[in-house]
Protein backbone atom coordinates (compact mmCIF):
# COMPACT_ATOMS: atom_id res chain seq x y z
CA UNK A 1 0.00 0.00 0.00
CA UNK A 2 1.22 3.48 -0.81
CA UNK A 3 0.78 6.50 1.39
CA UNK A 4 -2.14 8.68 0.41
CA UNK A 5 -1.37 11.27 3.07
CA UNK A 6 1.98 12.22 4.53
CA UNK A 7 2.51 14.76 7.25
CA UNK A 8 6.06 15.98 7.76
CA UNK A 9 7.21 17.85 10.83
CA UNK A 10 4.01 19.83 11.12
CA UNK A 11 4.12 22.66 13.65
CA UNK A 12 1.52 25.12 14.90
CA UNK A 13 1.83 27.45 17.85
CA UNK A 14 -0.90 29.43 19.54
CA UNK A 15 1.17 32.04 21.33
CA UNK A 16 3.73 30.18 23.40
CA UNK A 17 1.75 26.95 23.27
CA UNK A 18 2.91 24.39 20.72
CA UNK A 19 -0.40 22.78 19.82
CA UNK A 20 1.13 20.80 16.98
CA UNK A 21 4.72 20.10 17.89
CA UNK A 22 6.43 18.39 14.99
CA UNK A 23 3.88 15.82 13.89
CA UNK A 24 5.02 13.17 11.41
CA UNK A 25 2.47 10.66 10.23
CA UNK A 26 1.48 8.75 7.15
CA UNK A 27 -1.84 7.32 6.13
CA UNK A 28 -1.84 4.44 3.65
CA UNK A 29 -4.40 4.28 0.89
CA UNK A 30 -7.37 2.22 2.03
CA UNK A 31 -6.64 2.13 5.74
CA UNK A 32 -8.58 3.49 8.64
CA UNK A 33 -6.09 5.43 10.64
CA UNK A 34 -7.28 6.50 14.08
CA UNK A 35 -5.73 9.39 15.97
CA UNK A 36 -6.30 9.20 19.69
CA UNK A 37 -5.06 11.23 22.59
CA UNK A 38 -6.20 12.89 25.78
CA UNK A 39 -8.21 16.11 25.75
CA UNK A 40 -6.09 19.06 24.69
CA UNK A 41 -3.65 16.87 22.76
CA UNK A 42 -4.29 18.93 19.61
CA UNK A 43 -6.34 16.44 17.62
CA UNK A 44 -8.86 18.89 16.24
CA UNK A 45 -6.09 21.40 15.49
CA UNK A 46 -4.34 18.68 13.52
CA UNK A 47 -7.50 17.94 11.52
CA UNK A 48 -7.94 21.66 10.90
CA UNK A 49 -4.47 21.80 9.36
CA UNK A 50 -5.00 18.68 7.28
CA UNK A 51 -8.29 20.02 5.93
CA UNK A 52 -6.93 23.50 5.19
CA UNK A 53 -8.99 25.38 7.73
CA UNK A 54 -5.84 26.39 9.59
CA UNK A 55 -2.42 27.10 8.10
CA UNK A 56 0.50 25.40 9.88
CA UNK A 57 3.50 27.48 10.96
CA UNK A 58 5.86 25.03 9.29
CA UNK A 59 6.00 21.53 7.94
CA UNK A 60 4.36 19.85 4.99
CA UNK A 61 1.15 18.06 4.14
CA UNK A 62 1.50 15.77 1.12
CA UNK A 63 -1.70 14.33 -0.35
CA UNK A 64 -1.62 11.93 -3.29
CA UNK A 65 1.93 13.00 -4.05
CA UNK A 66 1.07 16.71 -4.08
CA UNK A 67 2.22 19.26 -1.56
CA UNK A 68 -1.08 20.76 -0.41
CA UNK A 69 0.26 22.60 2.63
CA UNK A 70 -0.85 25.97 1.25
CA UNK A 71 -3.97 24.81 -0.62
CA UNK A 72 -7.30 26.19 0.65
CA UNK A 73 -10.18 24.04 1.83
CA UNK A 74 -12.05 24.18 -1.47
CA UNK A 75 -9.01 22.98 -3.43
CA UNK A 76 -8.50 20.07 -1.04
CA UNK A 77 -12.17 19.05 -1.24
CA UNK A 78 -11.91 19.17 -5.01
CA UNK A 79 -8.90 16.85 -4.80
CA UNK A 80 -10.92 14.42 -2.66
CA UNK A 81 -9.89 15.36 0.86
CA UNK A 82 -13.02 16.05 2.90
CA UNK A 83 -13.79 16.36 6.58
CA UNK A 84 -16.62 16.18 9.06
CA UNK A 85 -16.83 18.44 12.09
CA UNK A 86 -16.71 17.55 15.74
CA UNK A 87 -19.14 20.28 16.62
CA UNK A 88 -21.92 19.79 14.13
CA UNK A 89 -21.62 22.43 11.41
CA UNK A 90 -24.68 22.20 9.24
CA UNK A 91 -26.82 24.72 7.39
CA UNK A 92 -29.58 24.89 10.02
CA UNK A 93 -32.12 26.91 8.02
CA UNK A 94 -32.00 24.57 5.04
CA UNK A 95 -33.49 21.13 4.58
CA UNK A 96 -31.57 17.88 5.04
CA UNK A 97 -31.71 17.26 1.30
CA UNK A 98 -30.50 20.81 0.54
CA UNK A 99 -27.58 20.37 2.92
CA UNK A 100 -26.41 17.33 0.99
CA UNK A 101 -27.40 18.63 -2.45
CA UNK A 102 -25.13 21.65 -1.96
CA UNK A 103 -22.19 19.29 -1.48
CA UNK A 104 -23.14 17.46 -4.68
CA UNK A 105 -23.57 20.76 -6.52
CA UNK A 106 -20.08 21.89 -5.52
CA UNK A 107 -18.50 19.15 -7.59
CA UNK A 108 -20.97 18.97 -10.48
CA UNK A 109 -20.92 22.01 -12.70
CA UNK A 110 -20.84 25.73 -12.11
CA UNK A 111 -22.74 27.33 -9.27
CA UNK A 112 -22.85 30.61 -11.16
CA UNK A 113 -26.27 29.72 -12.50
CA UNK A 114 -28.88 32.26 -11.64
CA UNK A 115 -32.20 31.19 -13.13
CA UNK A 116 -33.01 27.47 -13.04
CA UNK A 117 -34.55 26.07 -9.89
CA UNK A 118 -31.78 24.17 -8.11
CA UNK A 119 -34.37 22.18 -6.16
CA UNK A 120 -35.59 20.67 -9.43
CA UNK A 121 -32.21 19.22 -10.44
CA UNK A 122 -33.04 15.52 -10.54
CA UNK A 123 -29.47 14.25 -10.89
CA UNK A 124 -28.21 16.39 -8.01
CA UNK A 125 -31.11 15.35 -5.80
CA UNK A 126 -30.69 11.67 -6.69
CA UNK A 127 -27.03 11.74 -5.67
CA UNK A 128 -27.91 13.58 -2.48
CA UNK A 129 -30.53 10.97 -1.66
CA UNK A 130 -27.98 8.22 -2.19
CA UNK A 131 -25.72 9.77 0.43
CA UNK A 132 -28.69 10.12 2.79
CA UNK A 133 -29.59 6.50 2.15
CA UNK A 134 -26.09 5.45 3.03
CA UNK A 135 -26.27 7.04 6.49
CA UNK A 136 -29.89 6.01 7.02
CA UNK A 137 -31.42 9.46 6.87
CA UNK A 138 -33.41 9.22 3.64
CA UNK A 139 -36.79 9.53 5.37
CA UNK A 140 -35.78 12.90 6.86
CA UNK A 141 -34.87 14.52 3.54
CA UNK A 142 -37.53 17.22 3.78
CA UNK A 143 -36.92 18.26 7.38
CA UNK A 144 -34.94 21.34 8.32
CA UNK A 145 -31.45 20.45 9.52
CA UNK A 146 -32.15 22.37 12.72
CA UNK A 147 -35.12 20.08 13.44
CA UNK A 148 -32.99 16.93 13.56
CA UNK A 149 -32.04 15.17 16.77
CA UNK A 150 -28.38 15.24 17.78
CA UNK A 151 -27.80 11.73 16.50
CA UNK A 152 -29.46 12.54 13.18
CA UNK A 153 -27.30 15.64 12.84
CA UNK A 154 -24.22 13.43 13.28
CA UNK A 155 -25.56 11.21 10.48
CA UNK A 156 -26.15 14.25 8.30
CA UNK A 157 -22.59 15.47 8.95
CA UNK A 158 -21.39 12.20 7.47
CA UNK A 159 -23.82 12.30 4.55
CA UNK A 160 -22.61 15.80 3.61
CA UNK A 161 -18.97 14.72 3.77
CA UNK A 162 -19.72 11.62 1.69
CA UNK A 163 -21.58 13.67 -0.92
CA UNK A 164 -18.33 15.45 -1.77
CA UNK A 165 -17.14 12.03 -3.08
CA UNK A 166 -13.96 11.99 -1.00
CA UNK A 167 -10.97 9.72 -1.43
CA UNK A 168 -9.73 10.55 2.04
CA UNK A 169 -12.22 11.44 4.74
CA UNK A 170 -11.19 13.11 8.00
CA UNK A 171 -13.72 12.29 10.70
CA UNK A 172 -13.53 14.47 13.80
CA UNK A 173 -15.25 12.57 16.60
CA UNK A 174 -18.22 11.33 14.59
CA UNK A 175 -19.58 9.54 17.66
CA UNK A 176 -19.45 12.60 19.93
CA UNK A 177 -22.61 12.83 21.99
CA UNK A 178 -24.21 9.73 20.53
CA UNK A 179 -24.91 6.53 22.39
CA UNK A 180 -26.39 3.08 22.12
CA UNK A 181 -28.11 2.31 18.84
CA UNK A 182 -27.06 5.60 17.24
CA UNK A 183 -23.39 4.92 17.89
CA UNK A 184 -23.69 1.35 16.67
CA UNK A 185 -25.27 2.49 13.43
CA UNK A 186 -22.46 5.00 12.86
CA UNK A 187 -19.81 2.36 13.65
CA UNK A 188 -21.44 -0.02 11.16
CA UNK A 189 -21.40 2.80 8.60
CA UNK A 190 -17.68 3.38 9.16
CA UNK A 191 -17.10 -0.36 8.76
CA UNK A 192 -18.69 -0.12 5.32
CA UNK A 193 -16.88 3.08 4.40
CA UNK A 194 -13.43 1.72 5.21
CA UNK A 195 -13.87 -0.80 2.43
CA UNK A 196 -13.87 1.93 -0.20
CA UNK A 197 -12.35 5.03 1.40
CA UNK A 198 -9.28 6.02 3.30
CA UNK A 199 -10.32 7.33 6.68
CA UNK A 200 -8.61 9.33 9.37
CA UNK A 201 -10.66 8.99 12.53
CA UNK A 202 -10.40 11.05 15.66
CA UNK A 203 -12.44 9.44 18.37
CA UNK A 204 -12.70 9.22 22.14
CA UNK A 205 -14.68 5.97 22.16
CA UNK A 206 -11.84 3.46 22.64
CA UNK A 207 -14.03 0.43 21.93
CA UNK A 208 -14.96 1.88 18.58
CA UNK A 209 -11.37 2.84 17.80
CA UNK A 210 -9.93 -0.59 18.53
CA UNK A 211 -12.77 -2.22 16.66
CA UNK A 212 -12.36 -0.10 13.52
CA UNK A 213 -8.75 1.00 13.18
CA UNK A 214 -6.08 -0.61 11.03
CA UNK A 215 -3.52 1.70 12.54
CA UNK A 216 -3.54 4.05 15.48
CA UNK A 217 -1.43 7.11 16.18
CA UNK A 218 -1.34 8.48 19.68
CA UNK A 219 -1.12 12.24 20.01
CA UNK A 220 -0.02 13.73 23.33
CA UNK A 221 0.70 17.44 23.78
CA UNK A 222 1.00 17.96 20.04
CA UNK A 223 3.39 15.04 19.44
CA UNK A 224 2.83 11.56 18.10
CA UNK A 225 4.18 9.34 20.87
CA UNK A 226 3.32 6.03 19.23
CA UNK A 227 1.98 4.74 15.95
CA UNK A 228 1.17 1.22 14.84
CA UNK A 229 -1.40 -1.55 14.82
CA UNK A 230 -4.03 -1.54 17.59
CA UNK A 231 -2.22 -4.43 19.29
CA UNK A 232 1.15 -2.71 19.20
CA UNK A 233 -0.30 0.56 20.46
CA UNK A 234 -2.20 -1.20 23.23
CA UNK A 235 1.03 -2.83 24.39
CA UNK A 236 3.21 0.28 24.08
CA UNK A 237 4.35 1.27 27.58
CA UNK A 238 4.70 4.95 26.63
CA UNK A 239 1.08 5.00 25.51
CA UNK A 240 -0.11 3.25 28.64
CA UNK A 241 1.71 5.79 30.74
CA UNK A 242 0.69 8.85 28.81
CA UNK A 243 -2.82 8.02 27.88
CA UNK A 244 -4.47 4.66 28.23
CA UNK A 245 -3.44 4.05 31.81
CA UNK A 246 -4.70 7.42 32.79
CA UNK A 247 -8.04 6.78 31.10
CA UNK A 248 -8.47 3.33 32.57
CA UNK A 249 -7.58 4.58 36.00
CA UNK A 250 -10.15 7.37 35.80
CA UNK B 1 -42.50 17.82 -5.35
CA UNK B 2 -38.95 18.76 -4.59
CA UNK B 3 -38.71 19.72 -0.93
CA UNK B 4 -40.69 21.45 1.74
CA UNK B 5 -39.26 24.63 0.23
CA UNK B 6 -41.89 24.73 -2.49
CA UNK B 7 -44.67 24.59 0.05
CA UNK B 8 -43.53 27.62 1.99
CA UNK B 9 -42.81 29.63 -1.16
CA UNK B 10 -46.29 29.95 -2.50
CA UNK B 11 -47.67 32.31 0.18
CA UNK B 12 -44.95 34.93 -0.15
CA UNK B 13 -45.26 34.83 -3.93
CA UNK B 14 -49.00 35.35 -3.85
CA UNK B 15 -48.59 38.12 -1.28
CA UNK B 16 -46.20 39.89 -3.66
CA UNK B 17 -48.61 39.43 -6.56
CA UNK B 18 -51.41 40.91 -4.48
CA UNK B 19 -49.25 43.94 -3.70
CA UNK B 20 -48.40 44.43 -7.37
CA UNK B 21 -52.07 44.19 -8.42
CA UNK B 22 -53.12 46.71 -5.77
CA UNK B 23 -50.32 49.07 -6.78
CA UNK B 24 -51.32 48.76 -10.43
CA UNK B 25 -54.75 50.07 -9.46
CA UNK B 26 -53.39 53.23 -7.84
CA UNK B 27 -53.27 55.53 -10.93
CA UNK B 28 -56.94 55.10 -11.89
CA UNK B 29 -57.82 55.44 -8.21
CA UNK B 30 -55.79 58.64 -7.87
CA UNK B 31 -57.55 59.95 -10.96
CA UNK B 32 -60.96 59.04 -9.57
CA UNK B 33 -60.41 60.82 -6.25
CA UNK B 34 -58.54 63.59 -8.07
CA UNK B 35 -55.48 63.42 -5.83
CA UNK B 36 -52.32 63.40 -7.96
CA UNK B 37 -50.17 63.44 -4.83
CA UNK B 38 -51.34 59.90 -4.13
CA UNK B 39 -49.55 58.76 -7.24
CA UNK B 40 -46.37 60.60 -6.32
CA UNK B 41 -46.32 58.80 -2.97
CA UNK B 42 -47.07 55.46 -4.61
CA UNK B 43 -44.25 56.06 -7.10
CA UNK B 44 -41.85 56.69 -4.26
CA UNK B 45 -43.02 53.49 -2.61
CA UNK B 46 -42.26 51.49 -5.74
CA UNK B 47 -38.85 53.07 -6.27
CA UNK B 48 -37.82 52.31 -2.71
CA UNK B 49 -39.27 48.82 -3.02
CA UNK B 50 -36.71 48.22 -5.79
CA UNK B 51 -33.90 49.57 -3.61
CA UNK B 52 -35.01 47.53 -0.60
CA UNK B 53 -35.32 44.40 -2.75
CA UNK B 54 -31.76 44.78 -3.94
CA UNK B 55 -30.54 45.23 -0.38
CA UNK B 56 -32.47 42.13 0.69
CA UNK B 57 -30.39 40.05 -1.70
CA UNK B 58 -27.16 40.80 0.17
CA UNK B 59 -28.52 41.52 3.65
CA UNK B 60 -31.26 38.93 3.82
CA UNK B 61 -29.85 36.14 1.69
CA UNK B 62 -26.15 36.83 2.00
CA UNK B 63 -25.99 38.07 5.60
CA UNK B 64 -23.96 41.05 4.38
CA UNK B 65 -25.27 44.02 6.34
CA UNK B 66 -24.36 46.92 4.07
CA UNK B 67 -24.77 50.34 5.61
CA UNK B 68 -23.83 52.02 2.37
CA UNK B 69 -26.36 50.69 -0.07
CA UNK B 70 -27.82 54.12 -0.83
CA UNK B 71 -24.56 54.91 -2.64
CA UNK B 72 -25.96 52.98 -5.58
CA UNK B 73 -29.25 54.86 -5.41
CA UNK B 74 -27.17 58.02 -5.83
CA UNK B 75 -24.95 56.60 -8.54
CA UNK B 76 -28.04 55.58 -10.51
CA UNK B 77 -29.48 59.07 -10.09
CA UNK B 78 -26.25 60.70 -11.25
CA UNK B 79 -26.23 58.38 -14.26
CA UNK B 80 -29.36 60.25 -15.38
CA UNK B 81 -27.74 63.67 -14.85
CA UNK B 82 -24.51 62.64 -16.52
CA UNK B 83 -26.37 60.86 -19.31
CA UNK B 84 -28.47 63.92 -20.02
CA UNK B 85 -25.30 66.04 -20.13
CA UNK B 86 -23.69 63.66 -22.62
CA UNK B 87 -26.84 63.54 -24.73
CA UNK B 88 -27.87 60.08 -23.54
CA UNK B 89 -31.53 60.49 -22.64
CA UNK B 90 -32.81 56.97 -23.19
CA UNK B 91 -33.88 55.35 -19.94
CA UNK B 92 -32.44 51.95 -20.81
CA UNK B 93 -29.11 53.48 -21.81
CA UNK B 94 -29.05 55.45 -18.58
CA UNK B 95 -29.83 52.29 -16.63
CA UNK B 96 -26.92 50.58 -18.35
CA UNK B 97 -24.69 53.56 -17.51
CA UNK B 98 -25.82 53.48 -13.89
CA UNK B 99 -25.28 49.74 -13.69
CA UNK B 100 -21.84 50.05 -15.21
CA UNK B 101 -20.76 52.72 -12.75
CA UNK B 102 -22.31 50.80 -9.85
CA UNK B 103 -20.71 47.53 -10.90
CA UNK B 104 -17.29 49.18 -11.04
CA UNK B 105 -17.69 50.84 -7.64
CA UNK B 106 -19.21 47.72 -6.06
CA UNK B 107 -16.55 45.38 -7.42
CA UNK B 108 -13.71 47.43 -5.95
CA UNK B 109 -15.36 48.37 -2.64
CA UNK B 110 -17.05 44.98 -2.24
CA UNK B 111 -13.79 43.09 -2.74
CA UNK B 112 -12.24 45.16 0.04
CA UNK B 113 -15.30 45.19 2.34
CA UNK B 114 -15.78 41.42 2.12
CA UNK B 115 -12.42 40.91 3.77
CA UNK B 116 -14.11 42.06 6.96
CA UNK B 117 -16.98 40.60 8.95
CA UNK B 118 -19.75 41.71 11.24
CA UNK B 119 -19.66 45.25 12.52
CA UNK B 120 -16.50 45.99 10.51
CA UNK B 121 -18.35 45.18 7.30
CA UNK B 122 -21.13 47.58 8.34
CA UNK B 123 -18.60 50.33 9.02
CA UNK B 124 -16.50 49.85 5.91
CA UNK B 125 -19.53 49.85 3.59
CA UNK B 126 -20.65 53.04 5.34
CA UNK B 127 -17.21 54.56 4.81
CA UNK B 128 -17.18 53.77 1.10
CA UNK B 129 -20.68 55.20 0.66
CA UNK B 130 -19.57 58.38 2.41
CA UNK B 131 -16.65 58.59 0.00
CA UNK B 132 -19.08 58.40 -2.91
CA UNK B 133 -21.26 61.01 -1.20
CA UNK B 134 -18.43 63.50 -0.80
CA UNK B 135 -17.16 62.79 -4.28
CA UNK B 136 -20.44 64.06 -5.70
CA UNK B 137 -20.60 66.92 -3.17
CA UNK B 138 -17.28 68.05 -4.61
CA UNK B 139 -18.52 68.02 -8.21
CA UNK B 140 -19.46 71.67 -8.58
CA UNK B 141 -20.33 71.11 -12.25
CA UNK B 142 -23.10 68.80 -11.01
CA UNK B 143 -24.35 71.30 -8.47
CA UNK B 144 -22.18 70.08 -5.63
CA UNK B 145 -24.01 69.95 -2.34
CA UNK B 146 -27.21 71.39 -3.83
CA UNK B 147 -27.51 68.88 -6.62
CA UNK B 148 -28.85 69.60 -10.04
CA UNK B 149 -32.33 69.83 -11.52
CA UNK B 150 -32.95 67.76 -14.63
CA UNK B 151 -33.99 69.55 -17.82
CA UNK B 152 -36.41 66.79 -18.66
CA UNK B 153 -37.21 63.22 -17.87
CA UNK B 154 -35.56 60.39 -19.74
CA UNK B 155 -37.04 58.91 -22.87
CA UNK B 156 -38.02 55.30 -23.29
CA UNK B 157 -37.45 53.86 -26.75
CA UNK B 158 -37.65 57.35 -28.21
CA UNK B 159 -40.82 58.33 -26.39
CA UNK B 160 -40.60 60.82 -23.54
CA UNK B 161 -41.64 59.57 -20.10
CA UNK B 162 -44.25 62.30 -19.91
CA UNK B 163 -47.15 62.13 -17.58
CA UNK B 164 -47.00 60.63 -14.17
CA UNK B 165 -48.91 57.52 -15.27
CA UNK B 166 -46.34 56.50 -17.87
CA UNK B 167 -43.52 56.88 -15.37
CA UNK B 168 -45.55 55.11 -12.70
CA UNK B 169 -46.14 52.02 -14.80
CA UNK B 170 -42.53 52.04 -15.96
CA UNK B 171 -41.43 51.93 -12.33
CA UNK B 172 -43.97 49.23 -11.51
CA UNK B 173 -42.79 47.20 -14.51
CA UNK B 174 -39.18 47.49 -13.36
CA UNK B 175 -40.16 46.42 -9.85
CA UNK B 176 -42.06 43.36 -11.04
CA UNK B 177 -39.23 42.34 -13.38
CA UNK B 178 -36.60 42.73 -10.64
CA UNK B 179 -38.74 40.87 -8.13
CA UNK B 180 -39.22 38.01 -10.59
CA UNK B 181 -35.52 37.91 -11.41
CA UNK B 182 -34.47 37.89 -7.77
CA UNK B 183 -37.12 35.31 -6.95
CA UNK B 184 -35.62 32.98 -9.53
CA UNK B 185 -32.12 33.81 -8.41
CA UNK B 186 -32.82 32.89 -4.80
CA UNK B 187 -34.03 29.46 -5.92
CA UNK B 188 -31.13 28.92 -8.31
CA UNK B 189 -27.82 27.22 -7.71
CA UNK B 190 -26.27 30.60 -7.03
CA UNK B 191 -29.02 31.49 -4.57
CA UNK B 192 -28.51 28.24 -2.71
CA UNK B 193 -24.80 28.86 -2.34
CA UNK B 194 -25.53 32.38 -1.11
CA UNK B 195 -27.99 31.10 1.49
CA UNK B 196 -25.60 28.35 2.50
CA UNK B 197 -22.91 30.94 3.08
CA UNK B 198 -25.32 32.91 5.23
CA UNK B 199 -26.06 29.80 7.28
CA UNK B 200 -22.46 28.64 7.76
CA UNK B 201 -19.54 29.88 5.65
CA UNK B 202 -17.10 27.35 7.15
CA UNK B 203 -19.38 24.48 6.18
CA UNK B 204 -19.55 25.82 2.62
CA UNK B 205 -15.75 25.84 2.41
CA UNK B 206 -15.64 22.33 3.80
CA UNK B 207 -17.77 21.08 0.90
CA UNK B 208 -15.71 22.85 -1.72
CA UNK B 209 -16.95 26.42 -2.14
CA UNK B 210 -15.05 29.68 -1.94
CA UNK B 211 -17.76 31.93 -0.45
CA UNK B 212 -15.99 35.18 -1.30
CA UNK B 213 -16.69 34.85 -5.03
CA UNK B 214 -20.39 34.29 -4.54
CA UNK B 215 -20.70 37.06 -1.99
CA UNK B 216 -18.92 39.51 -4.26
CA UNK B 217 -21.07 38.64 -7.27
CA UNK B 218 -24.21 39.04 -5.13
CA UNK B 219 -22.88 42.37 -3.86
CA UNK B 220 -22.37 43.62 -7.42
CA UNK B 221 -25.80 42.39 -8.57
CA UNK B 222 -27.45 44.15 -5.62
CA UNK B 223 -25.56 47.34 -6.44
CA UNK B 224 -26.63 47.24 -10.10
CA UNK B 225 -30.29 46.65 -9.22
CA UNK B 226 -30.25 49.45 -6.67
CA UNK B 227 -28.89 51.82 -9.31
CA UNK B 228 -32.02 51.11 -11.36
CA UNK B 229 -34.02 52.51 -8.44
CA UNK B 230 -31.71 55.54 -8.53
CA UNK B 231 -32.33 56.15 -12.23
CA UNK B 232 -36.07 55.97 -11.62
CA UNK B 233 -35.90 58.17 -8.51
CA UNK B 234 -34.11 60.90 -10.49
CA UNK B 235 -36.85 60.76 -13.10
CA UNK B 236 -39.51 60.90 -10.44
CA UNK B 237 -38.12 63.96 -8.66
CA UNK B 238 -36.50 65.42 -11.79
CA UNK B 239 -33.70 66.29 -9.47
CA UNK B 240 -30.38 64.72 -8.51
CA UNK B 241 -28.45 65.45 -5.34
CA UNK B 242 -25.88 63.80 -3.09
CA UNK B 243 -28.61 63.52 -0.44
CA UNK B 244 -29.82 60.38 -2.24
CA UNK B 245 -26.70 58.58 -1.07
CA UNK B 246 -26.44 59.95 2.44
CA UNK B 247 -25.99 57.46 5.22
CA UNK B 248 -29.48 58.30 6.51
CA UNK B 249 -30.83 56.90 3.30
CA UNK B 250 -28.80 53.70 3.71
CA UNK B 251 -30.22 53.37 7.20
CA UNK B 252 -33.75 53.87 5.89
CA UNK B 253 -33.27 51.00 3.47
CA UNK B 254 -32.28 48.73 6.35
CA UNK B 255 -35.31 49.95 8.33
CA UNK B 256 -37.55 49.01 5.40
CA UNK B 257 -36.20 45.47 5.52
CA UNK B 258 -36.72 45.32 9.28
CA UNK B 259 -40.31 46.47 8.81
CA UNK B 260 -41.04 43.91 6.14
CA UNK B 261 -38.88 41.03 7.29
CA UNK B 262 -35.50 40.15 5.82
CA UNK B 263 -34.63 37.36 3.45
CA UNK B 264 -38.05 36.95 1.87
CA UNK B 265 -38.05 39.51 -1.02
CA UNK B 266 -41.77 40.07 -0.46
CA UNK B 267 -40.95 41.52 2.95
CA UNK B 268 -38.64 44.06 1.31
CA UNK B 269 -41.42 45.26 -0.99
CA UNK B 270 -43.97 45.39 1.83
CA UNK B 271 -41.49 47.10 4.13
CA UNK B 272 -40.71 49.82 1.60
CA UNK B 273 -44.41 50.47 1.04
CA UNK B 274 -45.13 50.67 4.75
CA UNK B 275 -42.09 52.80 5.57
CA UNK B 276 -42.75 55.38 2.84
CA UNK B 277 -46.46 55.31 3.65
CA UNK B 278 -45.86 55.84 7.36
CA UNK B 279 -43.48 58.68 6.64
CA UNK B 280 -46.16 60.51 4.65
CA UNK B 281 -48.95 59.62 7.05
CA UNK B 282 -47.15 60.61 10.25
CA UNK B 283 -45.90 63.82 8.64
CA UNK B 284 -49.54 64.88 8.30
CA UNK B 285 -49.99 64.76 12.07
CA UNK B 286 -46.73 66.25 13.21
CA UNK B 287 -43.44 67.60 12.01
CA UNK B 288 -41.90 65.36 14.65
CA UNK B 289 -43.09 62.32 12.72
CA UNK B 290 -39.75 60.59 13.14
CA UNK B 291 -40.60 60.10 16.79
CA UNK B 292 -43.69 58.09 15.93
CA UNK B 293 -41.78 56.27 13.21
CA UNK B 294 -39.12 55.26 15.70
CA UNK B 295 -41.72 54.08 18.16
CA UNK B 296 -43.37 51.86 15.57
CA UNK B 297 -39.98 50.47 14.59
CA UNK B 298 -39.25 49.57 18.21
CA UNK B 299 -42.61 47.82 18.46
CA UNK B 300 -41.97 45.83 15.29
CA UNK B 301 -38.54 44.71 16.47
CA UNK B 302 -39.87 43.76 19.89
CA UNK B 303 -43.05 42.00 18.88
CA UNK B 304 -42.42 40.75 15.36
CA UNK B 305 -38.70 40.31 14.73
CA UNK B 306 -39.48 38.80 11.34
CA UNK B 307 -41.31 41.98 10.36
CA UNK B 308 -44.59 41.99 8.49
CA UNK B 309 -43.80 38.69 6.79
CA UNK B 310 -43.39 36.99 10.13
CA UNK B 311 -46.56 38.61 11.42
CA UNK B 312 -48.57 37.52 8.39
CA UNK B 313 -47.15 34.04 8.67
CA UNK B 314 -48.07 33.70 12.30
CA UNK B 315 -51.58 35.05 11.68
CA UNK B 316 -51.94 32.71 8.71
CA UNK B 317 -50.74 29.72 10.66
CA UNK B 318 -53.12 30.40 13.48
CA UNK B 319 -56.08 30.62 11.17
CA UNK B 320 -58.04 27.36 11.09
CA UNK B 321 -57.61 25.12 8.10
CA UNK B 322 -54.02 26.13 7.42
CA UNK B 323 -51.47 23.59 8.41
CA UNK B 324 -48.25 24.47 10.10
CA UNK B 325 -45.42 22.26 8.98
CA UNK B 326 -43.41 23.46 11.90
CA UNK B 327 -40.93 25.40 9.84
CA UNK B 328 -40.84 29.01 10.88
CA UNK B 329 -38.64 30.54 8.21
CA UNK B 330 -40.38 32.02 5.25
CA UNK B 331 -37.38 32.37 2.96
CA UNK B 332 -36.92 28.88 1.68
Amino acid sequence: MTDLLQVRDLRKNFGALAVTDGVDMSVAEGELHAVIGPNGAGKTTLIAQLSGQLAPDSGQVIYAGQDITRADMAARVEAGLARSFQITALLPGMTVLENVALAVQARSGSSFRFWRDAGAEEITNAQARMALDEVGLADRAGALASALSHGEQRQLELAVALATKPRLLLLDEPLAGTGGAEAERLIALMQRLKKRLTLVLIEHDMDAVFQLADRISVLVYGRIVASGTPEAVRADPAVRAAYLGEEEGA
Amino acid sequence: MSTSATRTLAPRLSAALAIFVVMAAVPPLALAVDDPFLMVIASRMLVFAIAALSLDLILGYGAMVSFGHAAYLGIGAYAVALGARWGVTDLLAQILLGMGMSAAFATVTGAISLRTRGVYFIMITLAFAQMAYFFFVAQSSLGGDDGVALQARSTLLGLPLEGDQTLYYTILGALVAIYAGLYRLTLSRFGRVLKGTRENALRMQAIGYRPFRYQLVAYVIAACLCSVAGVLLANLTEYVSPAYMSWHRSGELIVMLVFGGIGTLTGAVAGALVAVGLEELLAVFSEHWRLGFGLILVLVVLFSPDGLTGLMQRLGLRAPGLRNDGEGRGDD
